[in-house]
């Protein structure tokens, strides 16, 4: 794993020096809020419904052991012993105090992390898939390359004051893990006629209001020209992308307004006018960065115990079935730590199951964790013969949830329970689908299926890209929930359609379960999962069970 | 004819710890809804909103929300206010955390 050098351990300090100065001059008197407002939101700090709350970025979603500990250490001693983590791979915590910021800050830096740049109009955190450096159809380890963006756009001067917050996701899978369809910037790796590895360029998608899948501006870009070519779409932007509306800021709606054709050109020209200037250090400095993510010495042993157990018991079964990965090692697996036990809050976790995670990738998974946008943490590398002892250790703190892509492993923003930006709440709508379907005993039954929940039109919960999207708005001061249908996140990525008037907030579990019935009752065989059942039939059949008053009038 | 008007409470933040407070007649911050001012008269509630938005040392975010009388005081209209009076749903945490101690 990558670790600092002497430069980002001075730069990650100063700034916290800089922002310990500027929260006691706030205090005092001295800053005004809004003095203050942006220079907090550089440093991750937001004012939310109750109270503050703190981003941290986990860059590229990798965490290691020591790292893991210390947000249980800061949950423990500045927040109320837990930490939520979030789509954009971040971790938030949400009730510090506003003195304690500068001493969360500093005990962060202790283990080379920051909330830099996780607020503003800037290159956000850059997320990337959490299977990389493990999954099976990888072609290669993208956090190099995230880890080399993350350098060059921090503080990058050209780059502070965007028209808008610019999010890139990069993938080193052709199989899209990264939502990258739906980013300022998605890099998803592919290989050229000649079987050199490079990059698929999407650039304008994004959710929110507006939702847009991104239009593909390179089919294959060599991986030497990705620093340049990143530059030359953000130079496009900040100079293109609109700074009189907040609405039409993003480069989605640029590339909209502009075209295609007319953005691939001029990204191309600018591109070809700065491609020159990289001499080359970014590729030196890349293979240095490629050499701190070398994959770990993987152990031979043999796996007969791990089929063994497979075999004969069915609580592991269950587990293996739903929440493991195909590892590129035959040998290993990737284990997916769901973050859903039913009922409970989706993201969330407690210092204890932190620590608890901790000791395990030490123990069994050569030292690394990964936190996915889907919410939950990933031990990319365990030996299969450690399987059954680490499901054993992982059911002793409430984290061997066997629901990983089914029906209650739900993606869900923090909503009117957290966020000030709310229109509704969404966690315990995900909680109540979760327990509903439980206590159904069906979600094995229905499959895979992604169910994706936000709390208002800026949908940091995905919902557009989810199988069944909720969306929770506020009509005529009522909590509301819209219904999309048949959004998919990956690399053919669509924007649900939505199904219909919204549902009152009793009224959406019984609506999801309508749907489900509709869906079990369609479906050619078991097999046939939801997204495709709904490809193959289209909306008509759902509609009418979510909405059997009107079918039975138009049957009439 | 005018709408009547929907009475006000003034609302912020705490600069220190986040927490939701409610301007009272008195000129204090409570972190209470019910201990709040009962504004019913336009004019008289922008005034309050420009002396809450004054205390910059104090508050963050001052605003005017919509309220109605109750029996122990003024109670808010809007879920969005309701929760803030509470806390979240997913946790006991925040001010009925607090009340409950
Ligand atoms: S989708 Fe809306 S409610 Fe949910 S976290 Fe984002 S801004 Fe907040």
């Amino acid at each position: 794993m990558y670790t600092y050098s002497d430069f980002d351990e001075a730069f990650v300090r100063a700034r916290v020096a800089q922002f310990s100065g500027q929260v006691e001059r706030r205090i005092d008197g001295s800053l005004t809020e809004d003095e203050f407002r942006p220079l907090r939101l550089m440093n991750g700090l937001y004012l939310q419904l109750h109270a503050y709350m703190l981003r941290v970025a986990i860059p590229y979603g990798t965490l290691n052991p020591r790292q893991m500990r210390q947000l249980a250490h800061i949950a423990d001693t500045w927040d109320k012993g837990y930490g939520h983590f979030t789509t954009r791979q971040n971790i938030q915590y949400n009730w510090p105090v506003l003195k304690d910021v500068p001493a969360i800050l500093s005990a962060l830096a202790d283990v080379e992390m920051h909330a830099i740049q996780t607020s503003g109009n800037c290159v956000r955190n850059v997320t990337a898939d959490h299977f990389a450096g493990a999954a099976a159809d990888e072609i290669e380890d993208p956090r190099p390359v995230a880890e080399l963006l993350r350098q060059w756009s921090t503080d990058h001067p050209e780059f502070q004051f965007l028209p808008r917050k610019f999010k890139i996701a990069i993938t080193g899978s052709p199989n899209d893990r990264a939502v990258t369809r739906a980013h300022d910037i998605g890099l998803r790796m592919v290989r050229n006629a000649a079987g050199e590895p490079g990059f698929e360029v999407i650039v304008g998608g994004g959710l929110g209001r507006t939702p847009m899948i991104g239009h593909t501006v390179r089919g294959f870009l060599p991986k030497a020209d990705l620093l340049p070519y990143v530059e030359a779409v953000l130079s496009v932007y900040n100079m293109l992308g609109r700074r009189d509306n907040k609405y039409k800021a993003r480069i989605k709606i640029t590339v909209h307004e502009t075209g295609v054709d007319e953005i691939t050109r001029l990204i191309e020209e600018r591109f070809a006018e700065i491609r020159p200037g990289f001499g080359g250090y970014d590729q030196e400095l890349l293979a240095q960065i490629e050499a701190a993510f070398a994959p770990p010495v993987f152990r031979t042993a043999p796996t007969d115990a791990y089929d063994a157990f497979y075999s004969a018991d069915p609580v592991f079964r269950a587990w293996a079935d739903t929440n493991l990965a195909r590892h590129r090692n035959d040998e290993y697996a990737i284990v997916t730590i769901s973050l859903k036990a039913h009922g409970e809050t989706p993201g969330d976790a407690t210092s204890a199951q932190m620590r608890a995670m901790a000791d395990l990738a030490e123990r069994y998974g050569h030292s690394e964790l990964r936190i996915s946008h889907e919410q939950n943490v990933i031990l990319p590398h365990v030996h299969k013969s450690d399987l059954p002892a680490l499901h054993a250790a992982l059911a002793q703190v409430g984290l061997a949830t066997a629901n990983v892509g089914l029906i209650s492993d739900i993606i869900a923003c923090p909503g009117m329970d957290y966020c000030a930006l709310a229109t509704a709440r969404s966690i315990p709508v995900a909680q109540d689908i979760a327990l509903r379907f439980d206590e159904l005993k069906l979600e094995h039954e229905v499959g895979p299926l992604k169910i994706k929940i936000s709390g208002c039109i800026n949908a940091c919960g995905h919902h557009h890209v989810g199988h069944i999207g909720i969306l929770g708005l506020d009509r005529a001061g009522v909590e509301n929930y819209q219904i999309t249908l048949g959004g998919d996140g990956t690399e053919t990525a669509v924007v649900g359609e939505r199904a219909g008037p919204g549902f009152a907030y009793t009224e959406i579990v019984p609506a999801i379960e309508r749907l489900i019935h509709a869906y079990l009752e369609q479906r050619t065989e078991p097999a046939e999962t939801f997204l495709q059942t709904y490809r193959r039939v289209g909306l008509a059949p759902f509609k009418a069970a979510l909405y059997p008053a009107e079918a039975a009038q138009n049957a009439a | 004819m005018s709408r009547p008007y929907i009475p006000k409470v003034v609302t912020a933040n705490a600069l220190l710890e986040g927490d939701v407070i409610y301007l009272t007649a008195d000129d204090r911050w409570s972190r209470q809804h019910h201990e709040a001012e009962l504004i019913e008269d336009e004019a008289h509630a922008q005034m309050r909103l420009l002396h809450a938005a004054a205390q910059k040392s104090k508050v963050v975010g001052a605003y005017l929300a919509d309220a109605k009388a109750g029996p122990n005081g003024p109670e808010p209209v809007h879920f969005r206010e309701a929760f803030r009076t509470r806390g979240p749903s997913n946790y006991f945490h925040g001010k009925q955390e607090t009340a409950a101690q």
